[in-house]
């Protein structure tokens, strides 16, 4: 029985390209994978390794920031001419914080999110046996990872790679002669990028048509867990802003090297009247951040996900008010393509319609707020299991409060005059953002291990590995703040020329010391995860004591997920702790029809049949329910 | 074991309909570029008087949107005739479809060299003016991807494909092929809007 449906999925799959073979090679199963689970796999890899080189380069900056004036022999060392004499030379620092931006935004916390969990759990948890296009899918993965590949390569180019932040505003990114990192690197930089948005589309679309075409029997869309509402909302505003990436980088690309003149206009590059006119650098901004706010929430939302369905279980609660995060969700999706303005306030936009988008960017602090509530809910009164995974998804919480507070304070037109480009806002986006969703990623790959590899992470390192962040990641970026009150701007590279920022000498140099700590801190994760893989403990197949289908797959993670049919579901995910019910959790697939001790009338959704039967259960059994109920 | 290949069956017809729906997703999504680009124009063009289009539209546009709406007919006939199992006529349709597709891009072609010779450029200080040229070039690509599908139908019918992946394959070319028709006429309807 359990042969004849692993080789009827076998056929399934091989609809959309002809060759009939079923046994895999090597290559068919780590390299040329067509399979969710090992795609996953693939972007969680390589996202991990994209987020130690993005880190690395940000200790470099910091090196830099924290002791201005002095040198470091090892420095030219290992990067020769961007640091001759041990210091890292100011191009160089420019390029530093754009790939640093670029690496960490796109390629860790977009692809190396999404594209790990959405992946591994949207078949898993919803009951299909793979995505809409597996195809498509292993596509996605090597677009991605061509993406990187040219990112990287822009490193080894003699003029270096694009330093016009992780924005590239123009003109800086569009005159190639403007700065050494606008020449090749930048064009390397528009390769990559124009890769990463065919790939993150084509994930989004298999995601989005996965979820609603191929749910199993049972699951209707209020069944889904939270996970899987925040990976089809991100999806969803993934398909409708990264295409106007397109179009903004296209006419970038036209401006470049084709001498129109979108963005460009009145410019003079040593000495020299160019010919572009009439162009207008603004356009740009609007255009990059009707994707650019959209993604910052791309980014957020899975994280989320995760942790709502992380602290449910490690809370052995059921969700507080899952009818409110998914609307919030939805108020956010809906929300986050009419605030990008608020990135422009001061680019000389109407004040008028300044107010406008002060106005929706502070509405949009309402879901987050509501989401916000809602896991403290959860938490409240919980008999909370402090796994790693739960103590990072309560570290999400504490950043998404500290860094969504100061994004009120940005909010306000008048007092972003004041504070826009300088470290408050680096501070805002690197808490609520930056770690938030790192924390966010972080907390599934310790929860969701076993599933992956079949094996669990140590918990010891996973404690050490979390302290160190999580203290760490507040050492770094809380200061920031009053840097930026006092107006020290971003990306300066020598900030001590100017009389007033020499103060903040000593906390650049402090920062950058907590910096070193919390990258070092990541030696145990690495290690952790690397290791576990091979040799960590052996784990159950649902060692968290979870309610979602993913733990009713085998731990040896076949292909098709399922041996035979596929389970049905009858319950939402979050029945934890359900008075009268001997255990502390009902997994979906548990029928109603086996829990009778423990259902409530509105279990039943006004079923009036199912409705009489519990009733004639309970008056025969009184027994059962009140002792239970105590 | 009965009971089995009924079950695959109908995750069969699940699969198909979910590889259905992600060629309407990427309709979505390619209209979300020139939704961009359109609106890029409008805030262009809003920032100073000096910008517009200033000129008339070639004739040509008329033409071709004459041609695509023809096309669009018969795409849907080739999908009419395929559905009856007339597979000649299929193909006729399909032959016809794609011979309008590269004749609208001759005159889209043609329309950009009196576009030249009215002095608007792609290369010009009143960026409003190369937008025309990026709606239309971008439009032909799509074209260019459709004609690309058209001729992978009419192969997999000229081999004689299953039938059911014959009508798959035909039912993604026309949905994609009748997409790219409204698009032109978006563009067409923005651009006289604008003129
Ligand atoms: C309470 C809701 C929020 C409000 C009111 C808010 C407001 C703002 C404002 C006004 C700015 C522009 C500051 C400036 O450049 O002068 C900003 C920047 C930023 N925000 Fe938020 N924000 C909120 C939540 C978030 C969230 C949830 C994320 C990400 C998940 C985020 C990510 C960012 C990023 C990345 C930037 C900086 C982009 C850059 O200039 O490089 N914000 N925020
Ligand atoms: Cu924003």
């Amino acid at each position: 029985m359990a042969s004849t449906a692993l080789h009827d999925t076998a056929v399934l799959h091989n609809h959309d390209h002809d060759h009939g073979h079923h046994k895999e090679t090597f290559i068919t199963k780590y390299i040329f994978s067509q399979d969710h689970k090992m795609i996953a796999k693939q972007f969680l890899i390589t996202g991990i390794i994209m987020a130690v080189i993005a880190m690395i380069l940000s200790v470099l900056f910091r090196l830099q920031l924290g002791w201005p004036d002095k040198n470091f022999p090892l420095l030219e060392t290992f990067l020769g001419q961007w640091a001759e004499g041990g210091r890292i030379k100011p191009e160089f620092f420019l390029a530093l914080v754009t790939i640093h931006g670029t690496m960490m935004v796109f390629f860790v916390l977009t692809a190396g999110l999404s594209g790990t969990f959405s992946n591994l759990l949207i078949p898993l948890q919803l009951g299909a046996r793979d995505m809409a296009s597996p195809f498509l899918n292993m596509l996605s993965y090597w677009l991605f990872f061509s993406a990187c590949m040219v990112m990287m390569a822009s490193f080894f180019t003699v003029t270096g790679p694009a330093s016009a932040g992780w924005t590239v505003y123009p003109p800086l990114s569009a005159l190639p002669k403007a700065i050494p990192g606008s020449g090749i690197g930048m064009t390397l930089w528009l390769v990559s990028m124009t890769l990463f948005i065919a790939s993150s589309l084509i994930g989004a679309l298999n995601y989005i048509s996965t979820v609603l075409n191929m749910r199993t029997k049972g699951m209707d869309m209020w069944k889904m867990p939270l996970t899987i509402w925040a990976f089809f909302l991100t999806a969803i505003v993934g398909v409708l802003s990264f295409p106007v990436l397109v179009s903004a980088v296209v006419l970038l690309i036209f401006d470049r090297s084709f001498g129109t003149s979108f963005y460009l206009s009145d410019i003079v590059v040593a000495g020299q009247v160019l010919p572009n006119q009439g162009g207008s650098p603004i356009l740009w901004q609007h255009l990059f951040w009707f994707l650019g706010h959209p993604e910052v929430y791309i980014v957020l939302m899975p994280a989320l996900g995760i942790t709502s369905e992380v602290i449910a279980t490690n809370s052995r609660k059921p969700i507080f008010g899952y009818h409110a995060m998914v609307y919030s969700l939805i108020g956010i999706t809906v929300l986050s393509f009419v605030v990008w303005g608020h990135h422009m306030f001061v680019t000389g936009m109407n004040p008028f319609l300044g107010g406008v988008f002060m106005i929706t960017t502070l509405i949009i602090a309402v879901p987050s707020a509501v989401k916000t509530f809602n896991y403290l809910a959860t938490l409240w009164r919980g008999n909370i299991r402090f796994t790693p995974a739960m103590l990072f998804a309560i570290g999400l919480v504490s950043f998404f409060i500290s860094g969504g507070l100061t994004g009120i304070f940005l909010g306000n037109a008048a007092l972003d005059i004041n504070l826009h480009d300088t470290y408050f806002v680096v501070a805002h986006f690197h808490l609520v953002m930056g770690s938030a969703s790192i924390f966010g990623m972080l907390c599934g790959v310790y929860h969701w291990f076993p599933k992956m590899f079949g094996r669990l992470m140590d918990e010891k390192l996973g404690y050490i590995h979390f302290w160190f962040t999580f203290i760490g990641a507040y050492l770094v970026f809380f200061p920031m703040h009053f840097m930026g009150l006092d107006g020290v701007p971003r990306r300066y590279y020598a900030f001590t020329e100017f009389e007033f920022m020499k103060e903040w000498l000593t906390v650049n140099t402090f920062i950058t010391w907590a910096a070193i700590v919390s990258a070092l801190a990541q030696v145990a994760f690495l290690w952790n995860f690397f290791y576990s893989i091979f040799y960590g403990k052996k784990a159950s197949q649902n060692p968290w004591q979870s309610n979602t289908l993913e733990w009713t797959t085998p731990v040896e993670r076949i292909h098709g997920n399922w041996p035979g049919e596929i389970p049905s579901v009858y319950r939402w995910p979050y029945d934890y702790s359900k008075p009268g019910h001997h255990e502390d959790f009902i997994p979906q697939t548990t029928p109603f029809s086996e829990t009778m001790s423990s259902n409530l009338p509105h279990d039943f959704e006004g079923n009036a049949v199912a409705e009489k039967i519990q009733e004639d259960w309970v008056r025969n059994n009184p027994k059962v329910t009140t002792t239970e109920n105590v | 074991m009965k009971k089995n290949t009924n079950l695959t069956e109908v995750e069969d017809k699940q699969n198909l309909k979910a590889k259905k729906f992600l060629v309407w997703l990427f309709i979505i999504s390619s209209f979300m570029i020139f939704a961009g680009l359109t609106s890029g124009y409008i805030v262009y063009t809003a920032g100073s008087p000096d910008r517009g289009l200033k000129t008339i539209l070639p004739q040509a546009f008329k033409y071709s949107t004459v041609i695509i709406i023809l096309s669009s007919i018969t795409m849907h006939l080739a999908y009419k005739a395929a559905k009856r199992l007339r597979f000649n006529q299929q193909m006729m349709y399909l032959a016809a479809t794609i011979v309008l597709g590269i004749l609208f891009m001759v005159v889209q072609f043609y329309a950009w060299q009196v576009l030249t010779r009215q002095g608007v450029y792609f290369v010009n200080y009143n960026a409003s003016q190369s937008f025309i040229y990026v709606f239309t070039g971008f439009h032909m690509l799509h074209i260019f991807a459709g004609i690309l599908m058209l001729v992978n139908s009419l192969t997999g019918a000229l081999k004689r494909i299953p039938q059911v992946r014959n009508l798959f394959r035909l039912e993604v070319t026309s949905i994609f092929w009748h997409f790219i028709d409204i698009l032109w006429i978006y563009l067409y309807v923005f651009l006289l809007l604008n003129q």
